[in-house]
């Protein structure tokens, strides 16, 4: 495949259709400057702020622009809010969209077919494989990406935050628990 | 289309395995890959629902044994050639061979940060009012396509409810074969693991999709 790859690219440089010094820049930005640290961000904000958590819910795509983050597969956005009644989870049955703006790149497992043929179906069990063991009655609501909104999951604060720096309880937010796939890290 | 791709309920794909602390790239290539689909991409000469649709269009068997960007990279080369771009010389050269039709615009690497940051908004004006309000008790269409849908095999035919509005949306089902955006209403569908999987369907679970207008019927 690396060949393959390499003849694309060369093929389509020679002839004037792609530069590659813009791919770099796309790989420089997906490696070190979008990624799940937005989406801390957001979601350590509406953890804090109220008025700005409101807005989350109203109008993600707005509320998350103003912190600066927009963009590709980010251009339509709808937060989720996990409560003590219902757990989100997040999928794209039939692709791998997924939100690029607040999470970066996917990973491989979000991709491949075991989890979207699964977290539809059995979310519970996909869930164990990821450590995390719901209770037995607590509802389940699984979103799938079929269309270009964009999903992000705004995770339970841990207990024992209370006046936390934003900055601080950032660094709870996992990836995942913003996929729904985890729950934020618990106070050290 | 009833396609590798649409993947919900399948079984026999076993576990998840998430892994630790993965990287954004597993080898050089898949960053290439991921630069030189977003970058042929931006010639603006396919949207994105007719690169999805070729991914789509891989034999099922290589879709199932292909990594993501394997499948970016296959489909993409189809594109390329469908668009007259490369050609299958150029591709049995490695090396650029035969003319190629000209691009609308080459993204250079100093416009990428601001192309990046734009993204491609799908939402349009719908010049209709909305049919369907907010939990209101709707059915998918039962039908099955040869072209591009973003309606999942496991919900079509299934009664659910309306929960939520959303803008009007470029259809996906013309604009794959360019047949225009033709937007529509967006609605957020939720419908009860019972009604999607039947016997021994998680009670606690409940499932939506996003579903066009024209994929909805009153229940």
């Amino acid at each position: 495949m690396a060949a393959r790859v390499r003849a694309l690219e060369t093929i389509l440089t020679r002839k004037g259709l792609i530069d590659p010094a813009a791919i770099d820049v796309i790989v420089d930005t997906y490696e070190t400057k979008v990624g799940p640290r937005n989406g801390a961000a957001v979601v350590a904000k509406a953890w804090s702020e109220p008025d700005f958590a409101e807005w989350l819910k109203r109008d993600a795509t707005a509320a998350i622009a103003s912190l600066g983050f927009t963009g590709r597969q980010g251009e339509h956005m709808q937060a989720v809010f996990n409560t003590d009644e219902t757990h989100n989870l997040v999928v794209c049955t039939l692709c791998s969209c997924y939100p690029w703006s607040v999470l970066g790149l996917p990973p491989v497992w979000y991709k491949a077919p075991p989890y979207r043929s699964r977290a539809v179906i059995d979310p519970r069990g996909v869930l164990e494989e990821f450590g995390l063991s719901l209770p037995k009655d607590k509802k389940i609501r699984v979103w799938d990406s079929t269309a270009e909104l964009r999903y992000l999951v705004v995770p339970q604060r841990p207990a024992g935050t209370e006046g936390w720096r934003e900055e601080r309880l950032a660094d709870l937010v996992t990836r995942d628990s913003m996929i729904g796939t985890g729950v934020a890290r618990e106070a050290a | 289309m009833n396609g590798p791709h649409d993947l919900g309920g399948q079984m026999g794909f076993g576990p998840v395995a998430p892994e630790k602390d993965e990287p954004y790239f597993h080898s050089e290539w898949e960053k290439r890959a991921l630069g030189v689909t977003l970058t042929a991409g931006a010639m603006g000469a396919w949207n994105i629902d007719e690169s999805r649709h070729a991914r789509e269009c891989l034999h099922p068997a290589d879709y199932y044994a292909s990594s993501y960007y394997e499948i970016w990279i296959k489909a993409l080369e189809q594109l390329v050639k469908r668009h007259n771009f490369v050609t299958a010389n150029d591709l049995a050269a490695s090396d650029a061979v035969d003319t190629a039709a000209k691009p609308k615009r080459v993204l250079k690497a100093e416009n990428v940060p601001a192309v990046l940051a734009k993204g491609g908004p799908c939402d349009r004006p719908v010049a209709v009012p909305v049919r369907f309000a907010v939990g209101q008790r709707v059915r998918t269409r039962n039908f099955h396509p040869t072209g591009h849908t973003r309606l999942p095999r496991y919900a079509r035919g299934k009664e659910g409810v309306i929960d939520a509005v959303r803008e009007g949306f470029v259809f996906p089902d013309t604009n794959a074969h360019g047949r225009g955006e033709n937007p529509q209403w967006l609605y957020t569908v939720a419908f009860t693991a019972g009604e999607l999987w039947g016997e021994g369907a998680d009670p606690t679970l409940e499932v939506s999709i996003d579903a066009w207008e024209s994929y909805l019927e009153p229940a």
